[in-house]
């Protein structure tokens, strides 16, 4: 178990590290200058000069990246060019909106996503599964921000049941809740289809297993063998998938709090975009691929409490 | 697949056909555009700002009085090129990355990997945002961004493809032959590969249209007076109380788009792999 965690952990602080590898030579790479980009293009050439001097990138490409991990060792994304902020800080601020929308998002749509997934499993090639099957498919298709707008729309501009925008009133958990809704059910949406399709996919496999068929030989009802004996197993392609898409969940977030003007990492990351604060957008990329990284291990370890098999490997 | 199998395939499935037709009308809209436009697209005229739909226009103006369904309509043909261009540069280099990863020592292999892992941690928007934020927003600039994260999932296909024929018989009897890399690799192998390349990537095309409508609507995609369909959006959003219409409409080809071609997609998906056939 201790070499199974040490491992994955190697693995995410090399994933963490290939993300700012990558962001550092695509910074290098791409076609424009970071000064001029921050600056404007109306900015004398010496003002390009004390800013890249300041920022330290007048040094060599190596340096410049020997300095940056450096520094992230120590917890140190450098500082908003602007305000001067530790970007750390202005991150680390927004990041536990993005995380509770995300976490809302994925909490509802996991309990409808494995309930639809279920039913379309035991009623197989019936109307309800491909009515169900038909709509997930088009709530995967359709982008989760169209799908705010629209709740935005109709909810929000229309109906006004909800707010249209903001976090709430800090301290007064009813309101914070109530301006929670739209936002995660258009993120959550998606993830309804995508849980209930790779459930139904994955439980038609596992009731074809021999330990199944035992079952029903020894008189379970069905109900009992889907629910008691096959989801367990069926939910670890599930875990997976979530998983993965974890990184599509926070894309997701992200614009659904740009639609909703919700504070987070999205609004944030745009707000620094459109400043052409760069430290703070790069310090996001690095900060999203740890999370990134801490997800998988979760997953690692939720997939191994699901199916005793995979335990061997840990 | 024999194509009279394709068509009654198609003719059975009400879903798929509902794609095929919709693929093909979005398609044709995008090759006549200009045609098809009533107005030009680019053309303000302030007295009639936020109009609602109305006989002259059938779905009413945006705020600078423009014709709503000529910019749909020409946009259509943005959506599309993007689709196009991006799309087709990542299978390009999907396509070789992927080659070189399965057929190439294993040391590349490892590396490859880690790259496109590394490329597919981010999520896609973030990663985008700081890219283009480098850039500057322009066409070619949205097309290398979305193409750049289309990449890592058709390299992996294509490795993945081309790890299982590496060892088939066909291409073992080449090698005894005598045949050399490059045809071993550009005239047995490709052909394999690109089915269910293709098929992932009309599944693609969706996220696509999404991800350049995110973008075009967060103002870093697609720039003004150039109509896109995210820059409807946009204009549309910035409206939304004053004028819901216009972000409504706005948002009807993106939907008709992604459904679309995931549909077909699906359809393909099945037929194509024999493995999923029997199984429905």
């Amino acid at each position: 178990m201790a070499g199974f965690l040490l491992r994955r952990l190697l693995l995410a602080a090399g994933v963490v590290a290939g993300a700012g590898v990558l962001i550092f030579l695509l910074i290098y790479a791409v076609p424009g200058d970071p000064a001029t980009t921050a600056l404007g293009p109306r900015a004398s050439p010496e003002m390009r000069a004390a800013f890249r001097a300041a920022m330290g990138l007048d040094r060599p490409l190596p340096v410049q990246m020997a300095r940056f991990f450096g520094r992230l060792l120590q917890g140190d994304l450098g500082r908003d060019i602007w305000s001067g902020r530790p970007v750390t800080e202005i991150l680390f601020e927004a990041l536990p909106h993005t995380l509770i929308l995300a976490l809302c998002s994925l909490g509802w749509s996991v309990l409808l996503g494995i309930g639809l997934g279920c039913m379309s499993a035991a009623r197989r090639g019936g109307a309800f599964d491909r009515v169900a099957g038909a709509l997930s498919i088009a709530t995967i298709a359709i982008p989760p921000f169209l799908i705010a707008i629209y709740c935005l729309l109709l909810f929000a501009v229309e109906l006004r049941w909800f707010p249209a925008i903001g976090a709430g009133t800090p301290g007064d958990w009813t309101s914070q809740l109530g301006a929670l809704v739209l936002p995660s059910f258009s993120v959550g949406l998606a993830w309804v289809g995508y849980i209930a399709r790779a459930l139904r996919g994955s439980l038609i496999e596992v009731m074809r297993e021999r330990y199944i068929i035992a079952a029903r030989a020894f008189g379970l009802s069905e109900r009992t063998i889907l629910l008691r004996h096959a989801l367990r197993i069926a939910l670890v392609p599930v875990v997976s998938i979530v998983g993965v898409g974890f990184g599509s969940l926070l894309s997701g977030s992200v614009l659904a709090e740009i639609v909703f003007a919700r504070p987070g990492l999205g609004k944030t990351v745009y707000e620094a975009v459109l400043a052409r604060n760069y430290p703070v957008v790069t310090g996001a990329v690095v900060l999203t691929a740890g999370l990134y990284a801490v997800v998988m291990l979760l997953t690692d370890l939720v997939i191994a409490l699901l199916d005793q098999r995979n335990r061997a490997a840990l | 697949m024999p194509r009279s199998e394709i068509l009654a395939g198609l003719s059975r499935d009400r879903m798929a056909l509902f794609g095929a037709v919709t693929v093909a009308l979005i398609l044709l809209v995008a090759l006549f555009a200009p045609l098809l436009a009533p107005y030009d697209p680019a053309q303000i005229s302030i007295p009639h700002r936020l109009e609602p739909a109305g006989p002259r226009h059938w779905l009413g103006t945006d705020q600078l009085g423009r014709d709503t369904l000529s910019r749909l309509l020409v946009g259509t043909r943005v959506a599309m090129s993007v689709a196009l261009l991006s799309i087709g540069g990542a299978m390009a280099a999907g396509i070789a990355l992927g080659l070189v990863a399965g057929y190439g020592p294993k040391l590349v292999d490892l590396g490859l990997l880690l790259l496109l892992d590394t490329i597919s941690t981010v999520p896609v928007i973030i990663f985008a945002l700081a890219l283009l934020t480098l850039t500057g927003p322009s066409l070619p600039a949205v097309i290398g961004v979305i193409g750049f994260f289309s990449v890592p999932g058709y390299a992996r296909l294509v490795r993945a493809e081309t790890l299982r024929l590496k060892s088939a018989d066909f291409i073992l009897a080449e090698r005894v032959m005598g045949a050399g890399l490059p045809r071993l690799l550009f005239l047995h192998m490709m052909p394999n590969v690109i089915g269910p390349l293709l098929v992932v990537v009309t599944m693609d095309v969706p996220s696509v249209i999404g991800l350049e409508a995110g973008l075009s609507f967060l103002g870093i995609g697609i720039q003004p007076p150039t109509p896109s369909w995210g820059t409807l959006l946009n204009d549309g959003f910035s409206f939304v109380r004053q004028a819901p219409f216009l972000v409504l409409v706005a948002g009807i080809p993106v939907i008709l788009a992604t459904l679309g071609f995931t549909f077909l997609g699906e359809f393909l998906r099945e037929h194509w792999n024999p493995a999923s056939r029997g199984r429905r």
